[in-house]
């Protein structure tokens, strides 16, 4: 009875650091997309993506451009 | 008799518009002008018309065509300077606004601008300012080069005063990373609170202290960083000698950290850090909703934004480009058609029709012949006018009147009068008298239990639930207005709005359109043959009032022979159209009459004989009259024009007849009744949409702005209004009167939690777990009262 009860701790154990671990890769994630500007406009990005799909068009402009200066 | 109507019905296929008076048929497609068919003819030619195919209709009409040398102040160094925001020495970076920016095809087009020109190395929208970053080879395609190409294709760029000494607000982004953080750190505690809750075996006891010192660790940064939003408010607040409501909050979590951390360390608890920070969380995320504000709009123009950047100076017959603050006393401008008239001066050469309606609120335009003075803030019409600058432009009545005193009283009113901060308040002293009547009554009793029992009920009243049923009311109720376009300054507003009691209207603009489109004729009835000849005559002068007649007649006269016309300023027009004599013009132009006129209206004669006349009214926008009947009821409305009194009668018997109806007030006039209804002790709203409702805007307990289009220019407000949604009006103080009621039947709800949990926290007895189910369930039973409730009342009101 008390191995078992061991092992089930052992178990959550494992998944509290597996569970912080993903969350911390979350958060990074999060603190990312807050930096790289996801959250300066709401807008436009939906919308670009429309775009994808039109033929000599891709949406990144600047690495496009700058290779045909 | 209304304004007549036309039966085709061709779309254009640029803008979308129906093609009036001549359509062109070209490609197989119909345009509606010219401007239209170019902006296509640039398109097709480069291979662009996936812009077409985005949007249905994705332009704007090109009806009216910029002028040429529009831009050639942007061959200035100087000015460049101050616009660019990068260069070096191959590439220039600028940003653009375009207000004309609407929808996905304009994104599509704007960001391949590149394929236009190779001189363009790219270009970046941002939608919601409504601006266009854009990267050229200076080299090879100056600034001006490029405003002109993206005018081509039909987004002309906006470049006002303003944008020399401009500042944007950067966006904030520390409350998110203080709310991913908080996020993070509650999800997380709560995980490693849950073995102890559920009952972990006492023999566990070294994976019960690792648990609580991970605990400990993870609510770190919740205290020190994400929570440090409400240390700073709380710490202004109380150097302000004054107790807001994130006083209480910081009190409730200093303690609740200090208790756990002080059951931690003498191992009797593991505390209430979960608690404390799915609090901070869910604040963080209330706060967050609630300032999420309109950043493309700008609360806060003034005259700057207003005003061109540059205009044209005469120097000996040449033509120059001066910048508006080098603009010198004795210099002479050149004011083209549709330009605005920058400093006060004398009119020297042309004859100048300018339309003061955005300033004085007359909807009509004013004429003025040569050596008359004209003041800054007209927009000319017609043809080119050359004018004596007099004043500058900094002493302009116009500017003067900007920085009057009063205009620059700070518009944040303090928060103290807010009632939630009233209850918070109240609510505090409150718990902290329960606090301190558990630690005496246990001191008598039982000693041991002081703490226990003391800091509990610091941990269970925290007013947090009422700050959770505010910020989110208002951040749901601010999401609401927006999407019936009602946007305001911030949340605070919704409260003003909700206690106001008087109502003050202006009329130019606001209740009307500013456009004279409502044109009736008495008289003797006219017969085809004259219709035709009037409107030969009535389309000879640009003034708004003899093209209203030339629409009205519904009839083509351009091929009449038309000779010896006359224009009176300001009186009339008269020629001799197919050998007969026609004269339209006002009363006393017409029919010799010295009585005062008392009225818009025009007269018509025929070879001496008066037939009759055309009465203007202004048009009022869509459903006006049963909005003022509705707010009647319950308020009181007022009006304050700057116009002349010919819709008195009619908006005297709309508003009753004690209800003040001014006419022909001047800006300060305004500001002056708003102080005075103040003073009587009312609280007033004040709704206009011009410079001169500029004053009376800020003075009022709240100023809305009334515009056409938010992207257009609006004195600065406390929120702006689009035009077309005036008449929803009521609903919209209706709505702002429920975020109270929303806010105070969430309170209760969370005043019923706190005596549950404060009945056990005087007796000592609330446990961690206790805490940790309370906290959930009173938050989120208040997001759904709050959510609910807001979208219900919206939904009874028929908002959107």
């Amino acid at each position: 009875m008390a191995r078992q009860y061991f092992n089930l701790m052992s178990v959550i154990i494992l998944l509290l650091i597996a569970s912080i671990s993903v969350a911390s890769l979350f958060l990074a994630a999060f603190i990312w997309s807050v930096k790289s500007g996801q959250y300066d406009d709401e807008k436009s990005p939906p919308m670009r993506m429309l775009f994808d799909d039109k033929p000599n068009f891709t949406t990144d402009n600047n690495n496009n451009l700058t290779n045909n200066n | 008799m209304n304004k007549p109507t036309t039966s085709t019905t061709i779309q254009c296929y640029h803008c979308g518009e129906a093609c009036i008076d001549k359509t062109i048929h070209i490609y197989d497609k119909d345009f509606c002008c010219e401007g239209c068919k170019l902006v296509y003819e640039i398109l097709n030619q480069n291979g662009m018309c996936d812009y077409y195919a985005i949007s249905k209709n994705p332009g704007l009409s090109q009806r009216i065509k910029v002028r040429e040398n529009k831009f050639a102040f942007l061959d200035d160094e100087k000015i460049i300077q101050s616009l660019i925001s990068f260069k070096n020495e191959n590439q220039t970076h600028i940003t653009f606004y375009l207000p004309q920016m609407h929808c996905s095809s304009c994104l599509w087009l704007l960001e391949n601008l590149h394929r236009l020109n190779e001189n363009i190395i790219s270009s970046k929208v941002n939608f919601t300012r409504k601006e266009a970053d854009i990267i050229f080879i200076h080299k090879n395609i100056s600034v001006r080069k490029v405003a002109e190409l993206l005018t081509s294709v039909g987004y002309e760029p906006y470049i006002s005063l303003n944008n020399i000494h401009q500042v944007k607000p950067k966006f904030n982004k520390s409350k998110l990373y203080k709310m991913g953080i908080a996020g993070f750190c509650f999800a997380n505690i709560m995980l490693l609170s849950f073995p102890e809750y559920l009952g972990i075996d006492t023999k566990e006891q070294n994976l019960i202290t690792v648990f609580r010192w991970l605990s400990l660790l993870l609510s770190l940064p919740v205290v020190l960083y994400s929570a440090s939003e409400f240390y700073i408010s709380a710490w202004k607040s109380i150097k302000h000698k004054f107790l807001n409501i994130d006083a209480p909050i910081v009190l409730a979590v200093f303690v609740t950290f200090g208790r756990s951390v002080f059951d931690i360390l003498t191992n009797t608890g593991s505390g209430y850090l979960d608690s404390m920070s799915g609090i901070v969380f869910f604040m963080l995320v209330g706060r967050i909703l609630q300032d999420k504000t309109y950043e493309e709009l700008s609360f806060e123009r003034d005259y700057t934004s207003y005003f061109p950047i540059a205009v044209t100076r005469m120097n000996n017959h040449n033509q120059e480009t001066v910048s508006l603050p080098d603009i010198a006393l004795n210099d002479t401008l050149l004011i083209h058609n549709q330009e605005l008239i920058p400093a006060d001066g004398i009119l020297t050469r042309g004859k100048a029709l300018i339309d003061y309606s955005f300033v004085t609120g007359e909807s009509l335009p004013v004429e003025k012949e040569m050596g008359e003075i004209i003041y800054a803030g007209g927009k000319q019409i017609g043809s080119n006018i050359e004018m004596l600058v007099i004043k500058e432009v900094a002493q302009s009545y116009l500017t003067k009147l900007w920085n009057r005193d009063e205009f620059k009283q700070a518009t944040n009113k303090e928060e103290r009068d807010s009632f939630v901060h009233f209850i918070a308040r109240f609510f505090t002293w409150i718990v902290l008298f329960l606090s301190i009547a558990s630690a005496l009554y246990w001191w008598v009793v039982n000693p041991d239990k002081i703490w226990a029992a003391a800091t509990a009920v610091l941990i269970v009243a925290c007013p947090c639930a009422l700050l959770l049923s505010n910020t989110f009311t208002n951040g749901n109720i601010l999401r609401i207005l927006s999407r019936n376009h009602l946007y305001l300054r911030n949340a605070q507003k919704i409260e003003e709005i909700a206690s106001i009691n008087y109502i003050v209207f202006d009329k130019t603009g606001t209740l009307t359109t500013g456009r004279y489109q409502d044109i009736s004729y008495s008289g003797k009835p006219l017969s085809k043959s004259i219709l035709k000849k009037l409107a030969a005559l009535a389309s000879q002068s640009m003034h708004p009032m003899s093209r209203a007649v030339a629409a009205w007649t519904n009839e083509n006269g351009t091929h009449l022979k038309v000779t010896a016309f006359e224009e009176v300023t300001g009186r009339g027009i008269e020629a001799v159209v197919e050998g007969e004599l026609i004269t339209l013009g006002s009363r006393e132009f017409v029919t010799g009459s010295k009585l005062p006129e008392i009225e818009s209206a025009i007269y018509i004669s025929v070879e001496g004989e008066v037939l009759g006349k055309f009465n203007f009214r202004n048009q009022y926008r869509d459903k006006i009259p049963t909005l003022i009947r509705q707010l009647r009821k319950k308020y009181q409305v007022a009006i304050l024009s700057g116009d002349n009194s010919g819709e008195k009668n009619y908006l005297q018997e709309l508003l009753g007849i004690n209800a003040y109806i001014l006419f022909h007030q001047k800006p300060e006039d305004k500001l002056e009744i708003i102080k005075k209804l103040q003073q009587e002790g009312n609280r007033v709203m004040m709704i206009g949409d011009g410079l001169n409702d500029a004053g009376a805007l800020k003075q009022a307990d709240i100023g809305i702005a009334v515009a056409e289009n938010t992207n257009n220019f609006t004195p600065a407000s406390d929120g702006i209004l689009e035009a077309a949604k005036l008449h929803l009006l009521n609903q919209f103080i209706q709505l702002s009167k429920a975020n109270k009621r929303i806010v105070m039947a969430s309170f209760i709800v969370s005043i019923l939690y706190n005596i549950v949990g404060n009945y056990f926290a005087v007796q000592g007895l609330l446990s961690p777990m206790i805490a940790a189910i309370l906290m959930p369930i009173s938050s989120i039973s208040i997001l759904i009262i709050t959510f609910g409730f807001s979208n219900l009342s919206a939904w009874k009101m028929k908002l959107k």
